[in-house]
């Protein structure tokens, strides 16, 4: 890695940091323009009114009521530094305990569907590139048009509809078997819990992958170094394998971390309809009952995971692409080849 | 070719405005109880069949797309002017304004959308306001990224620079000479953006941040109908989820035959 490229990364990564700050102050200002009470929200209008004064006061003081915006933001902040994100008013427990537990049920869902959209995304991509104006790509291209205009928890509705409910295969909602002892959930057990609600949100991931994956596998099938490849009797698999896949995997790349936004958002939404106990459930509770640090925590971690994603891409950029990786005097003297993949590809 | 583009166009133009303007009259028809026809499944009289309080749901889900149409075009038409604000204001007021704006854009693209949306709607007291303004401000991004780029080219074109040697100013030179040119990508984008602004707000009410469970909204009888999925009243769900999958691609459809036909390149198809 040469100078210049760490130095890129540097200001990637200093950048980084910037954004999530900006992310918390953004977020925290925002939560507290909030005109509701979270008084009035989670005691109840009418139970509210049978309060004494002290309890009152003592609620008040537990919600944070009048104390001003900057300075709950201060010690909010670095008690973060500390790695304190402080209690959940709901949970009544550390919001990082409550986050890390969690996360530790949404990872198995969003990871499986993200590498699950991820491969089969490019895949379809690239077939549906090579093959353009073929019905395979008449095909890819029809189920991710309708799959962007589908909502993921629609979606999600209807695959409960079949496969939990019309055919009983899975179970309808939850992460484990109700009524069971924690120990002796099985592995097999979580699985059958995962696969529907990972499904839905694997499906709906696929569309935005494969379409611009497509559309950059057309933009390298209609280079100059594809044409050249051509004309000397390279054809079929062999000149996809050794012009097209090269090619298309730094966009892949840059893709497939980019898509990590999204998995988080329709996880929100699928965990809703299937009272998957995970992140995004959370954060619906939390919004639902003004739950003002886990829903302030579960944003930070979400955006900090974002941006890790984006600065792995940048980095996966450097070291993937053996342009950057020389270094720029260096670039230069590749080739014809090299240079003109390098414009394809931006 | 271009015929047929603006056949499919008309027609999904007026499939949208037929439905917003039958949804608003209808408005108080969805809400009619009658307990005497409940929970029937579709039949001729009632093609999507009724709820368990008698409500016929065909009015039901097109009074709920009427309410997202409008509160897809208003939002939509707020966040492209604010795309083209900020696109205008990164290209012709120097490099500083051109980093905020950047950064303010990955900012707003690094929350997850369904979570920010959640934090404005939390800001702004929930109910309509809340998703209304929140679907407002967060969907300018890829509009203001993509017409920033065509601003900064069209920026360093000769005719701008001699507009800005002969002392015009930045704000005339953004109106005589860059909006024009970048109308066909802005008003693509408008379109564009209405699909995912009705998602959104069908997503974000389904929820329970959004539109208040009074009100006829597409996310307000998908909520409702997760109860009764399980005793097997699929009508509940599908339908009218499958009408706004069928609304959001005519949307789409319009765009992209806008697209073919405002762009230049393809005038003589």
């Amino acid at each position: 890695m040469s100078k210049g490229t760490a130095e890129k990364l540097i200001f990637h990564f200093v950048r980084m940091l910037i954004l999530i700050f900006c992310v918390c102050a953004a977020a925290f200002f925002l939560v507290c323009a909030s005109p509701l009470d979270p008084l009035q929200t989670n005691v109840g209008q009418a139970a509210l009114g049978t309060l004494s004064r002290e309890q009152i006061e003592a609620l008040e003081k537990y919600w944070g009521v009048g104390v001003p915006a900057w300075e709950r933001f201060l010690s909010w902040f670095t008690g973060i530094l500390h790695g304190d994100m402080g209690i959940s008013l709901l949970y009544r427990r550390p919001v990082m305990e409550i986050i890390a537990k969690k996360a530790a049920s949404s990872a198995w869902l969003m990871l499986t569907a993200w590498i699950f959209s991820g491969f089969l995304g490019a895949g379809l991509g690239i077939l549906a590139g090579v093959k353009r104006g073929k019905w395979q790509d008449k095909a890819v291209t029809t189920y991710c048009m309708i799959i962007a205009g589908t909502p993921a928890f629609w979606l999600a509705l209807v695959l409960l509809l079949i496969f939990a409910v019309w055919f009983p295969l899975f179970p309808v909602g939850f992460s484990v078997p109700v009524g069971m002892e924690a120990a002796d959930v099985t592995l097999a057990d979580r699985i059958k819990h995962a696969v529907l609600p990972a499904v839905a949100l694997g499906m709906t991931g696929i569309s935005s992958i494969a379409m611009h994956t497509r559309s950059k596998m057309i933009e390298i099938m209609e280079s100059d170094y594809v044409l050249y490849a051509r004309a000397q009797g390279e054809k079929g698999w062999s000149l996809v394998r050794r012009h097209g896949l090269r090619n298309i995997l730094l966009p892949v790349i840059t893709l497939q971390f980019g898509s990590i936004s999204e998995i988080f958002g329709g996880s929100v939404l699928v965990e809703q309809v299937f009272s998957y106990p995970g992140l995004g459930q959370a954060a619906v509770t939390a919004g639902l009952g003004s739950d003002i640090p886990l829903l302030l925590g579960i944003t930070l971690i979400s955006a900090s995971i974002v941006f890790l994603g984006n600065f792995l891409a940048d980095v996966l950029y450097c070291v993937a692409d053996p342009r950057i990786r020389a270094g720029k005097t260096h670039g230069i003297s590749i080739g014809a080849e090299g240079k003109d993949s390098g414009r394809s590809t931006r | 070719m271009r015929r047929r583009i603006l056949i499919l166009a008309g027609v999904s133009l007026t499939l949208l405005i037929l439905t917003a303007v039958l949804g608003f009259l209808w408005m108080e028809e969805a809400e009619a109880i009658n307990f005497a026809e409940k929970n029937l499944a579709p039949c001729p009289e009632h093609i999507f069949g009724t709820d368990w309080m008698g409500r016929d749901m065909f009015k039901r889900t097109v009074a709920g797309l009427s309410m997202s149409i409008r509160l897809g075009v208003l939002t939509a038409a707020v966040s492209s002017v604010i795309a083209l604000v900020m696109a205008a204001a990164a290209s012709l007021f120097g490099t500083a304004v051109d980093r905020l704006v950047s950064g303010l854009t990955d900012l707003v693209m690094g929350i997850p959308h369904i979570l920010l949306l959640i934090l404005i709607s939390c800001a702004a007291g929930k109910g309509f306001w809340g998703v209304t303004v929140g679907i407002s401000v967060t969907h300018w991004p890829s509009l203001a990224r993509l017409l920033r780029a065509e601003m900064m080219r069209i920026r360093e074109s000769p005719y701008v620079k001699i507009s800005e040697k002969l002392g015009m100013s930045p704000l005339k030179i953004a109106r005589e000479h860059m909006i024009i040119q970048v109308f066909p990508q802005f008003v693509t984008g408008l379109v564009l953006m209405f699909p995912h602004a009705i998602l959104h707000e069908a997503s974000i009410t389904f929820l329970g941040f959004g539109l208040s469970p009074e009100k006829p909204a597409v996310g307000v009888i998908l909520s409702e109908s997760m109860s009764y999925l399980i005793t097997g009243k699929w009508w509940l769900a599908f339908f009218p989820g499958a009408a706004l999958v069928v609304c959001v691609l005519l949307f789409q459809g319009l765009g992209q035959g806008i697209n073919r036909l405002l762009d230049p390149a393809g005038a003589h198809e």
